[in-house]
């Protein structure tokens, strides 16, 4: 699937990096917990998250997360959505809550990973 | 021993949330650059990016250093204090002793260690009460 396919899924709103919206997604990690985010991800992961700090990103950055959707509706300041477009991450608002956005999500095929990032 | 191709020092503050993930991207970057294979590259980010938040987030300040040879990526993180009591506690996953703050970022679940020491090929900590405490962290590029 690609992010374009998600869009529609989560009925969501592409805030930054449209021009990137054809990259494929393999899997999906929901969580406000940056930690735990990073003992889990994998490759070309989207993050699901109701948190909006810039932290999110700078997690998503190491991580080479490509695609962070903030759930329940809620819209990042501008400077993190400059901080996103510089690293060339595209950020999708959706209005529901995270785990009804994993569930959709679930149910179009993308699975989660619980396998350990570094393993 | 081969020489160090590439070497780098970057202060960490306590307590600076605000430019907490700097001194890890720029390592992460300057890597890249470099050509570092993606894989090995997104384990020492998030290795470093751990490191670095344990800087602000339980010490007094220290740095964190990487050192790149042909053969593999070294990174330190030293600092000033408190040390850790318990070194066999704080490596379990979920045992944290953070701040509030910390967790209203979004951290402090108790994973930095373990996740460092699962992402590095060899991981070693030492620490002592009141001095410091000292991680050495090595990824292999071969």
């Amino acid at each position: 699937m690609t992010i374009r396919e998600l869009i529609p899924i989560l009925d969501a709103k592409v805030l930054c990096g449209g021009e990137q919206i054809d990259q494929e997604v393999k899997t999906a990690c929901g969580s406000d917990l940056m930690s735990d985010v990073l003992a889990f991800v994998k490759d070309k992961t989207v993050l699901i998250t109701g948190l909006t700090n810039v932290h999110v990103m700078r997690t998503a950055e190491m991580l080479d997360i490509h695609c962070v959707v903030f759930a329940r509706g809620k819209i990042p300041s501008d400077e993190i959505l400059e901080e996103a477009n510089e690293l060339g991450i595209v950020v999708l608002a959706t209005s529901y809550t995270t785990y009804t956005a994993c569930g959709l999500m679930y149910e179009a095929g993308i699975r989660g990973t619980n396998e350990r990032s570094g393993v | 021993m081969q020489p160090n191709l590439l070497t780098n020092s970057y202060e960490v503050h306590a307590g600076e949330f605000q430019t907490a993930g700097d001194a890890s991207a720029s390592i992460k970057r300057k890597l890249k650059q470099i050509g570092v294979d993606s894989m090995v590259l997104r384990r020492i980010a998030v290795a470093s990016y751990e490191a670095e938040l344990n800087l602000i987030i339980h010490s007094m300040g220290g740095q964190l250093t990487f050192a790149m040879s042909p053969e593999k990526i070294t990174l330190v993180s030293n600092d000033m204090g408190p040390g850790i009591a318990d070194i066999s506690r704080a490596m379990q996953e979920g045992y944290s002793t953070a701040s509030e703050e910390a967790r209203d970022l979004g951290f402090g679940a108790g994973m930095g260690l373990p996740n460092m020491k699962r992402n590095a090929d060899d991981f070693a900590i030492e620490s002592e009460l009141g001095k410091g405490t000292r991680i050495q962290m090595e990824f292999r590029l071969k």
